[in-house]
């Protein structure tokens, strides 16, 4: 066993697959997961930890919503917008739907390039997706606002059941707050991709270890996490 | 363009083929997960129909079962798609792909219980505070 993974990863034995597979990780009595790197499961068990911290926001919404007495606010309406004359339901929320739903996809191709060692393209479509996830916190700054301006509280609002203020600035501000550390997150690493630490393997200013290109990767689990999110909060939320 | 490996994924022809190859070449994945850049573009593609399908379901007003049902399922859908291939899940190892995926399975145990509350608070409230419509 003195051969295996953490080692001498070359030379690791053969892994079964199915059943047998996930026993013989888990009972190994080294690491479970074999081909993960620390970094990439550590941000997936906090990724799972995230879960469930949305999970219970969400549900506490639910709770809300199905116990209340008073109508609940037609979320159609309320995020509708006049634009051109024409009285579009929800639009906003569409709208900022495609654009993070963009940023997933501008930030898969980054960690495509970015395993194949392409340096420019790698930043530069992270920073698109850093720029398309400020132009969603953006659009959602400009959503809290109109609800505010029209009255919307956590304690109350003008159309319904008081709860729905104190459920969408909860969902969807913990959900902004998300997206703008990502953004943070993205710039901090496409500025490392772009003057090429992990070709060169600079070694990090808080760590002093050298990176890797997969830390786009685990970079791109977090976005797609957020987005991730979105799709849930979508669903429940802006469309139930 | 000129990575070898990058061709050599570029020709495996289904995910399935992908899954084996992983297992059984764990060397090939000190690379990290290199797939053909086809398969992002498709899958975006559809995240983006299916995202258009979810916003029709409310911009012809369906209602009711019909409505709830397809939000559920749309969701389903661009979630599995975001986490199997964005997230690289189908790709990765059984071990971590039940070990992050089961638990918020368990979640639903939580949503059951908060149903059976939630009901119980309603009937209390109307029996006892609502006002009569």
């Amino acid at each position: 066993m003195a051969e295996t993974v953490l080692t001498n990863p070359g030379k690791t034995p053969a892994q079964t697959a199915g059943w047998k597979g996930i026993a013989a990780d888990w009972s190994s009595d080294q690491r479970a997961f074999k081909n993960v790197s620390w970094g990439k499961a550590m941000m997936w068990i906090f990724l799972l930890s995230d879960t469930f911290i949305f999970s219970c926001f969400l549900l506490s919404y639910m709770t809300a919503r199905m116990s209340t007495t008073v109508p609940w606010p037609n979320p159609s309406e309320v995020f509708a917008l006049t634009i051109g004359g024409h009285h579009i339901p929800l639009i906003l929320i569409a709208i900022m739907t495609f654009v993070l739903i963009s940023s997933s996809g501008t930030m898969a191709m980054a960690v495509n390039f970015g395993y194949r060692r392409d340096r420019v393209k790698t930043a530069v479509l992270m920073l698109v997706t850093a720029a398309l996830g400020a132009t969603f916190v953006g659009m959602q700054a400009f959503e809290w606002t109109k609800l505010i301006t029209e009255g919307v509280r956590p304690w109350e609002n003008p159309w319904g059941a008081p709860q729905f203020g104190a459920s969408f600035f909860m969902i969807t501000g913990f959900h902004g707050t998300h997206v703008t550390f990502g953004v943070i997150f993205l710039i901090a690493i496409a500025r490392k991709v772009w003057r090429g630490d992990f070709d060169v393997a600079r070694r990090g200013f808080f760590t002093s270890r050298k990176g890797h290109y997969e830390i786009v990767e685990i970079m791109g689990l977090y976005w797609h996490f957020v987005d991730l999110v979105w799709v849930f909060i979508f669903a429940f939320f802006y469309l139930w | 363009m000129t990575n070898v490996a990058v061709h050599l994924e570029a020709e495996q022809p289904s995910l399935q083929t992908h899954a084996h190859d992983a297992i059984a070449a764990p060397a090939a994945h000190e690379k990290g997960q290199q797939h053909p850049i086809k398969l992002y573009l498709v899958v975006w593609g559809w995240l983006f129909v299916l995202s258009a399908c979810s916003y029709l379901v409310d911009y012809f007003g369906l209602h009711g079962y019909l409505r709830w049902s397809l939000i559920l399922l749309f969701m389903m859908l661009k979630a599995g798609l975001i986490v199997a291939v964005f997230m690289h899940m189908a790709w990765e190892r059984l071990a971590l792909v039940y070990a992050i995926m089961l638990p918020p399975v368990l979640v639903l145990v939580f949503v059951a219980i908060m149903v059976f509350e939630s009901d119980y608070t309603h009937l209390i409230r109307v029996l006892f505070f609502a006002s009569p419509t």
